[in-house]
């Protein structure tokens, strides 16, 4: 047994974070977050993803892909949680080898969620599932556009993927929450001094940590059961972990102007996707 | 990342499961949970079994006569014992976790000759004087005083949540040997000692717990006399010596509770079904959540128990992540154990209640959640220190 990232898996990681940091840092977030509504899908950026491989990770060599597996996706796709980078992603990385220009990042797909919601659906060239009569809704997140459809096919691996998306997420949340801790200063001390902002950190970073041993391990079994309950933890650990950093920032985390509120929302965005957490939690009720 | 077992790893397990399943139907019925004479004997039978099979120690350095396994035989041992129904480790506890321990790191020779092969062989017990009245999460404030006179240490002073102090041989025990002042870190002046517990002017007084029982006692020390050459490491730098120890967590601490727990939820279940509230979907739900949280656990600890094999065992701040998720998750277990009851939860006689008692220490012991808390954010997430 070495559950641990392997040495190619840290560089991949690493790899994506710098990718993402160069293509879609603060300064692109805040131009989306800011623009008049509805966002744009970033073609190009689309097509740099497809370049550097995001999209075929999965695909075997010989049809053109990386040749890599599931764990190596779920760490691609925590480090587009943690930069929060729009777009379907993962209906694309899904498609990749099934839709003609998904590897490439030519094509853009989307997919009718089993929750019926559909992400980015005008922006996309390809739904998968059927979205006939879909209709619009104001998104909560600004950097989603969404539609609600009849329920869609369920899909452990998208599932999974967008487990991974939150897991970078509550990672996210935590690193802010901290760094803003030991930066704003009241009562003459950095406010990270105080237990009780202390410890809202401290249990960031729990749920954070146990979210991720499931979902690293539910990407290595592939097991479907297993892929919802890390789901399960990896929505409480972004949507919670948002939550703290919102209240850690204070009034500030209140504005607009600050980043908080859009991982809170696409947090809370994709913990709809998928099963319901009371629906996960019944079937493990059962298993026992 | 490979949850997969090696072939050695599937080996080692294949033969200690022979060796349990030839060895468990042959013990002693097991002693009740107040004859501490009995409890010592039992333990230190198994421990004796132990030893003859080649298992004692599993995890002590060759060099210090264990085994030297990795971390994952650790666990892989832990897991079966658990699962093969197998005596704790029990009154071994301290002596195998961390007197023995500290003393193959920092003794000398003569003290490893002296003390780890009985705690091997299971021919003594250890017990921990560490905590004192009013030296609890703040444990560097002790105050238990030793001074010396000729080659000896007078040790007067009194320590608390000592396990079975009644039937051990030595205490690990924590001195202070230079007063604390204005100018010196409290951490400092503190000395580690070897203390027979025959020694005169040792008192022990057995600490009922909320729970009913005597899982603990106060240990009252009246000038005791303890030589010079019991002190493990140099004077005044007990504190470190303790540490060294203390911090060596290989994330293996928990994995026969872990297992144990999935075992009574899987029994609750079966309960629930049986008593009809399995009909309410609440209830029904949080047995789901405990299901997934607890095999989430399991995940965890595989994952620390990796990192400490792959990093040789250094200090696991991931330990203090594990333990605060699990002792909270062990709360709700039994909390939950009592709604599948019902009225029964208030039955003492029933499975699961004193348990239920006993999980309230979790969220205390070996450092209460708040102070766990502290240090994942100060030492983890780099937070500044302060109140």
């Amino acid at each position: 047994m070495d559950f641990q990232l392997t040495e190619d898996q840290r560089a991949l990681r690493s790899g994506v974070r710098e990718l993402l940091a160069g293509r879609f840092g603060r300064e692109a977030l805040r131009a989306l977050a800011d623009a008049p509504e509805p966002p744009a899908l970033d073609r190009e950026l689309w097509r740099d993803l497809g370049v550097a491989g995001f999209f075929a990770l999965r695909l075997p060599e010989r049809d053109g892909g990386v040749g890599l597996g599931l764990p190596e996706a779920v760490l691609a796709f925590e480090e587009a949680g943690r930069a929060l980078l729009p777009g379907p992603l993962v209906a694309t990385h899904l498609a990749a080898g099934e839709v003609e220009g998904a590897a490439t990042g030519d094509t853009v797909v989307t997919a009718v969620d089993s929750s019926g919601l559909v992400p980015w659906l005008d922006a996309s060239d390809v739904v998968r599932g059927d979205a006939a009569g879909a209709v619009p809704i104001r998104s909560v997140d600004p950097l989603t556009p969404l539609h609600r459809a009849p329920a869609g096919a369920p899909d452990p691996l998208a599932t999974l993927l967008t487990a991974a998306e939150q897991l970078g997420s509550a990672a996210r949340s935590c690193e802010t929450a901290v760094r803003y801790a030991r930066e704003r200063t009241q009562f003459g001390q950095p406010i990270g001094a105080f237990q009780a902002v202390k410890h809202l950190c401290a249990q960031m970073l729990v749920r954070t940590e146990l979210a991720r041993s499931a979902v690293y391990a539910a990407a290595v079994t592939a097991d479907p059961a297993e892929i919802r309950a890390a789901a399960l933890l990896a929505d409480e650990a972004a949507v919670q972990g948002a939550r703290d950093c919102l209240q850690v920032h204070g009034g500030m985390g209140f504005t607009w102007e600050a980043d908080v509120h859009l991982y809170l929302k696409r947090a809370w965005l994709r913990a709809e996707l998928g099963p319901s957490a009371g629906a996960v939690e019944e079937e493990w009720a059962a298993a026992l | 990342m490979d949850l997969a077992y090696t072939e050695e790893e599937e080996e080692f397990r294949a033969r200690l499961r022979a060796w349990l399943a030839d060895v468990l139907p042959h013990l002693p019925p097991r002693p009740d949970p107040s004859d501490w004479p009995g409890r010592r004997a039992y333990d230190l039978g198994w421990q004796r079994r132990l030893h003859d099979a080649g298992y004692a120690g599993l995890h002590w350095p060759v060099d210090a006569g264990g085994q030297g396994a990795t971390p994952t035989q650790h666990l892989i041992y832990l897991e079966e014992t658990e699962r093969a129904g197998a005596p704790y480790v029990g009154a071994n506890f301290v002596g195998l976790l961390h007197a023995g321990p500290t003393v193959a790191a920092e003794g000398s020779p003569e003290q490893r000759r002296r003390w780890l092969p009985p705690i091997l062989r299971g021919d003594e017990v250890w017990c921990q004087g560490f905590s004192e009245p009013d030296a609890g999460s703040d444990l560097a404030s002790l105050r238990t005083r030793a001074v010396r006179d000729g080659d000896h240490y007078v040790v007067s002073g009194s320590k608390i949540w000592t396990s079975h102090a009644e039937v051990a041989d030595w205490c690990e025990l924590l001195v202070r040997t230079t007063p604390v002042t204005d100018d010196m870190p409290k951490h400092r002046g503190i000395s580690w000692l070897a203390m027979p517990m025959d020694a005169p002017g040792v008192t022990v007084r057995p600490l009922r717990t909320l729970a009913g029982s005597t899982e603990f006692a106060e240990m009252f020390l009246d000038e005791v006399r303890v030589p010079v050459g019991n002190r493990v490491g140099e004077e005044n730098d007990g504190w470190r010596v303790t540490m060294v120890t203390l911090s060596f967590e290989r994330g293996t601490a928990f994995v026969g509770e872990v297992v144990a727990c999935r075992r009574t939820l899987t029994a609750l279940a079966a309960e629930a079904r049986k008593n009809g509230r399995w009909d309410d979907a609440v209830l029904r739900r949080r047995l789901g959540r405990l299901n997934v949280e607890f095999s989430a656990l399991w995940r965890l600890t595989q994952w620390n128990v990796s990192e400490a094999q792959r990093t040789g065992g250094v200090p696991g701040t991931g330990g203090s992540v594990f333990k605060l998720r699990y002792s909270h998750a062990r709360q709700e277990l039994y909390d939950t154990a009592a709604e599948v009851l019902g009225p029964d939860s208030l039955d003492l006689g029933r499975e699961w209640n004193l348990d239920r008692l006993s999980s309230l220490s979790y969220t205390i012991a070996a450092g209460t959640s708040q102070i766990q808390r502290n240090i994942v954010a100060e030492r983890i997430l780099g937070l500044p220190k302060g109140r």
